[in-house]
């Protein structure tokens, strides 16, 4: 990669990708070749926000790579509730570990940490940001399941706040992707990214309505409308309920259809498909393994260049 | 621009005028560049003045000071069409448009309230300059150039 740190997908080429996927391929095929690739070495984990599937995965891949992880544990026993800046806690902490790893509720975050420390930095979701590990681990499955290139993909939900759905938009910019944008009113992409992507000449278009594009569709990946993105709790119901699919949904579908989902998922994907060949999220999860070793070794080993 | 719209504001002698100020910007041009009156020097400002080129436009007159290219730039966000005239003893010494900076810092607060530059971090708002508007250098929030002047960190 170009960079030291990863922050945002927009800072990302199509070859920096590549190189993360293949190198994640590599680790899937022989992951017995990378058991002592970073022994000795430590990852700090810096959670400010609630997280269980990222935080672990980001534990078990440096585990994997022989090396060994501390965590800033949950921000109630931390340094931050007497009052810490964010600027000062990563600047410690980093004399603790040869790369670190960020969730933060402020956007922008993690570009500010960046700006501190000399260890190469994870942004691993900074508010409605950012995702890009995340979205590595997506173009990943979308790779295996349907291809990056000649690729129609339909994205659902909260455009606005889905930080997944921002990094994942702005990545698929390097490809040859046709994008569907499927959400509220309410909750469309934000001016940024519409921003890049117009700037990109991406292929894009905007739905309120799922079926509208369907029938088109290689993958259709799924992000959960918050509750406490609406007023009230009819509003919520009401609108969060023309975007969740179940079996009858996707009698519309290809019948190559990947079905993803960045997980956790509340009701927006009935589990009458979890056993469908449509459904994909598990095997999306799992590829967090192989892809944040990849991105870990990528990112580690700029030190022994 | 005729002399005798420029007399509605006193003449100066030695100093700076910032002219074509679009019509309702002349207070936030002099609170860009930092100028309150505080440290004495005369300041003139003409409001809704008569234009041939923008119908009505805004002029401001600082005695004593000579703004340099750099400090006038960041005026470009607010007042594009803005020329800035350095006068020496009445004369007009030196005539110059604003050029758009590549980036702002510490001008723009982010309208954005869950940015990381307005939480209590040690950093200074920082904004990359677009054609049509800035965009946050944390947060990636656009303001577009109609919102700016909303969106000032100098008072």
């Amino acid at each position: 990669m170009r960079q030291d740190h990863l922050i945002s997908a927009s800072h990302l080429s199509r070859e920096d990708i590549e190189a993360v996927l293949d190198r994640a391929a590599d680790i899937d095929d022989d992951p017995a070749a990378f058991r002592q690739r970073h022994a000795g070495k430590v990852l700090g984990l810096c959670f400010f926000e609630p997280s269980t599937r990222t935080r672990m995965s980001f534990d078990s891949a440096m585990k994997r790579l022989g090396g060994q992880t501390v965590d800033m544990g949950p921000v109630e026993s931390s340094s931050v509730k007497k009052g810490e800046t964010l600027a000062d806690t990563v600047r410690v902490v980093e004399g603790y570990a040869d790369a670190l790893v960020l969730r933060h509720p402020s956007e922008g975050a993690a570009t500010m940490a960046a700006e501190f420390v000399d260890v190469p930095l994870v942004n691993a979701g900074d508010g409605a940001g950012q995702h890009p590990s995340q979205t590595l681990l997506d173009l990943y499955t979308i790779r295996e399941n349907a291809g990056l290139d000649d690729l129609t993909i339909g994205i659902m939900g909260d455009l606005k706040y889905g930080r997944t759905v921002h990094s994942l938009a702005e990545a698929l910019t390097n490809f040859d992707a046709s994008q569907h944008f499927i959400s509220p009113e309410s909750l469309r992409l934000p001016r940024n990214v519409r921003y890049d992507l117009h700037a990109s000449g991406a292929q894009v278009r905007e739905h309120t309505e799922l079926d509208e594009v369907l029938p088109e569709l290689d993958v259709l990946y799924v992000t959960r409308i918050q509750r406490e993105r609406f007023p009230d709790e009819n509003e919520y119901r009401k609108v969060a309920g023309q975007y969740q699919i179940d079996s009858e949904t996707l009698e519309a579908a290809a019948d190559d259809l990947t079905i993803m989902h960045p997980l956790p998922r509340v009701d927006e994907i009935s589990p009458d498909i979890d056993d469908t060949d449509h459904a994909t999220y598990f095997e999306q999860a799992h590829n967090g393994i192989p892809v944040r070793m990849a991105l870990l070794d990528i990112l580690l080993s700029q030190d022994d260049d | 621009m005729t002399d005798d719209h420029q007399l509605r504001v006193s003449k100066i002698r030695n100093g700076t005028v910032i002219d074509h100020v679009a019509a309702g910007q002349a207070l936030n041009v002099l609170a860009i560049l930092g100028i309150d009156g505080t440290s004495g020097e005369a300041v003139s400002v003409g409001m809704n003045v008569p234009s041939d080129r923008l119908g009505r436009k805004d002029i401001v007159k600082v005695e004593g000071r000579e703004l340099s290219q750099s400090e006038v730039d960041v005026l470009s966000l607010i007042a594009p069409a803005a020329s800035i005239n350095i006068v020496r003893d009445y004369d007009v010494v030196e005539k110059n448009r604003v050029v758009r900076p590549d980036a702002v810092a510490s001008i723009i607060s982010c309208p954005n309230r869950n940015c990381i530059s307005n939480a209590d971090e040690p950093i200074r708002s920082r904004f990359t300059v677009l054609s049509d508007g800035v965009r946050c250098d944390y947060c990636e929030t656009i303001v577009r150039e109609d919102e700016v002047a909303a969106n000032l960190d100098v008072n």
